[in-house]
């Protein structure tokens, strides 16, 4: 657990970078820090490894004051991936990697048969290990970073907007990996970024700054969106917050009806024997697309008809996928599919509208809008 | 014109002329020496000098007026003031070239070390390295082409004025130009003048070559 308590920090210049900052980051999350640039996100990160060291007030990692430590032994026992990698560009990636273990004292070969493990890990060929920085793409170059901040295998990982300088598809890639190592690692992670939607994705508490140095709200993700303190966050989130709320539930929970199907091989039935659209699937039950049964513009089999296209959803797609494919859907269905793509039964435009709205409630609107404005099916129930 | 271009292939290429105690051989030796150790000396002032402005981010000022300083330095002058003030010794020479080489070396390790991206020496810092491991490991490496080009100008300005040797009465390829001149020869001034440039040259090209194979995983 990382701990600031009543820390200032003002530089040399006169500016204040942090204002009284007391804050919890919990062992095991993933803490983001968001805010504009000049928030002083950045020296609050900074702050953790003695990077920059605070004016006044103490921060503490696992319950030591760090600025009661070696601040070299300190940074070696912390992760730190920053923006644009930072890469040494005169050495291979292996050896980048190794930096840290060679810092400790470990052997040359048992550091690069650590780093060679970490190539694997980040999600890197193995033939990437004998090359220079500057030969990888600027995606690789940040799987680089972070395998180098894990290979003293820290309990803490501090990561300074380390997808910043990547584009927006390789970005999203590398958030996901990022989640799918946490699951596996469980590191104390602290996260810059300006991008509230990364922020979002990735954390499992937010910290909210505003330019000066103030933390303005930290709350798990659902809180902050649902419930923001003042304009100032409210407007920081953005217009859409009610949907990216949406994106941090998933759909799991809703119940499902069953699907009207056709088989491709199947006849197309005549017109008014059944639902308007039917799902057309393969012979192994994969949705292909919506037929139209009334339109009747095809007497062959349903596969070689005029199909509309489906976006079929897994249980553990988002609320709001759910919200987009309902728009999209031409009979306001959602398909829904198991893990392996079968068509497992569809979720009506209703039904998913009233669980966007319950979803707002259980993450808690401001207490007094809330009695007049609830209609969650939760509520009706009750 | 013809007849001097000949007179002076003539020169260059007779066995006589390279051999003996004022041979070609011999004073190319005395040359080579005294730009190499003068360099030498150079360089552990200057390398030190520059490393330690460039890592600390101090005394910035002294590297660059120091340049300056250097490109306003007049050699034969400083030759002549330290002659009067030590006599006949190796002294006014060595110092001169000396004098001539520092400002090159000491700017352009300054500046292969303030070139070195501030983001590689923050995550070098932030990975755990002390000062000197960051120096060492970081900076003196990735400052190094920017060093080794002081170097190689360095040596070549020394090898091109170490002819002043032999204005105080002492050896090297400067022999030929200051005898010729003496005794109105213009073959042998002109042998020796072409043969200081051809080792300028020479090393020049060499130490280039060295620097791209060194270098050759570098981008830039």
């Amino acid at each position: 657990m990382i701990q600031f308590d009543a820390v200032h920090k003002r530089f040399p210049n006169g500016t204040t970078a942090v204002h009284d900052l007391t804050l919890e980051m919990p062992e095991g999350g993933v803490t983001v820090l968001v805010g504009s640039s000049g928030c002083g996100k950045t020296t609050t990160l900074r702050m953790i490894n003695r990077m920059v060291e605070p004016t006044s007030g103490t921060v503490r990692v696992a319950g030591r004051d760090v600025t009661r430590q070696d601040a070299a032994e300190l940074r070696r026992s912390i992760g730190y991936v920053i923006q644009q990698a930072g890469l040494f560009p005169h050495r291979t990636v292996l050896d980048n990697i190794a930096t840290v273990p060679l810092l400790l004292g470990q052997g040359r070969k048992r550091a690069r048969a650590r780093a060679a493990e970490l190539l694997e890990t980040v999600g890197l060929a193995p033939d990437a290990a004998k090359r220079y920085p500057h030969q990888l793409s600027g995606g690789q170059q940040q799987r680089v970073g972070v395998a180098r901040a894990l290979a003293a295998d820290p309990p803490v990982l501090l990561m300074d907007e380390p997808f910043g300088a990547v584009d927006p598809v390789v970005r999203t890639q590398l958030q996901d990996e990022l989640l799918r190592l946490q699951k596996e690692l469980s590191k104390t992670i602290v996260f810059v970024t300006h991008d509230i939607d990364e922020a979002v994705r990735l954390g499992d508490q937010i910290a909210v700054f505003r330019t000066g140095g103030h933390l303005v709200q930290c709350a798990p993700p659902a809180e902050l969106l649902a419930r923001p303190a003042d304009d100032f966050v409210a407007d920081f989130l953005g217009a859409e917050r009610g949907l990216k709320l949406l994106s941090l539930t998933s759909l799991a929970e809703i119940p499902q009806t069953p699907a009207e199907t056709l088989r491709a091989d199947e006849a197309v039935p005549p017109a008014g024997t059944g639902a308007r659209w039917r799902l057309v699937t393969t012979a192994a039950g994969a949705p292909l697309g919506w037929l139209d049964a009334d339109a009747r513009h095809h007497d062959g089999p349903a596969g070689d008809a005029p199909l509309l296209p489906v976006r079929a959803l897994r249980d553990t797609d988002s609320l709001l996928s759910a919200l987009n494919e309902s728009i999209a859907s031409p009979g306001g269905l959602v398909a829904r599919v198991t893990a392996d793509g079968a068509v497992t039964g569809v979720t009506s435009r209703e039904l998913i509208h009233d669980h966007a709205g319950a979803a707002h409630v259980a993450a808690g609107p401001a207490p007094a809008v809330t009695a007049p404005a609830v209609t969650g099916p939760a509520e009706r129930a009750a | 014109m013809y007849e001097l271009f000949k007179n002076l292939g003539t020169w260059l290429t007779s066995g006589a002329q390279w051999s003996g105690g004022d041979g070609i051989a011999h004073r190319l030796a005395e040359h080579l020496q005294y730009s190499l150790l003068a360099t030498l000396i150079a360089a552990a002032i200057g390398l030190p000098l520059g490393l330690l402005i460039g890592h600390t981010g101090k005394g910035a000022f002294v590297a660059i007026n120091l340049a300056s300083f250097g490109r306003a330095l007049p050699t034969v002058g400083l030759v002549v003031l330290v002659f009067l003030a030590s006599g006949l010794s190796m002294w006014p020479v060595y110092i001169a070239l000396v004098a001539l080489a520092v400002p090159a070396i000491v700017t352009n390790t300054y500046a292969g070390m303030t070139a070195v991206d501030p983001d590689v020496k923050d995550a070098a810092r932030g990975q755990g390295m002390r000062g000197h491991q960051v120096l060492r490991q970081v900076e003196l490496p990735l400052a190094l082409p920017l060093i080794m080009t002081g170097l190689r100008l360095a040596l070549i300005q020394v090898v091109a004025t170490a002819t002043i040797a032999a204005y105080v009465s002492f050896g090297g390829l400067g022999r030929y130009v200051f005898d010729g001149l003496a005794q109105r020869d213009l073959v042998q001034v002109l042998g020796g003048a072409v043969l200081v440039a051809v080792v300028a040259v020479v090393l020049d090209v060499a130490l280039a070559g060295l620097q791209r194979f060194l270098f050759r995983h570098r981008t830039a």
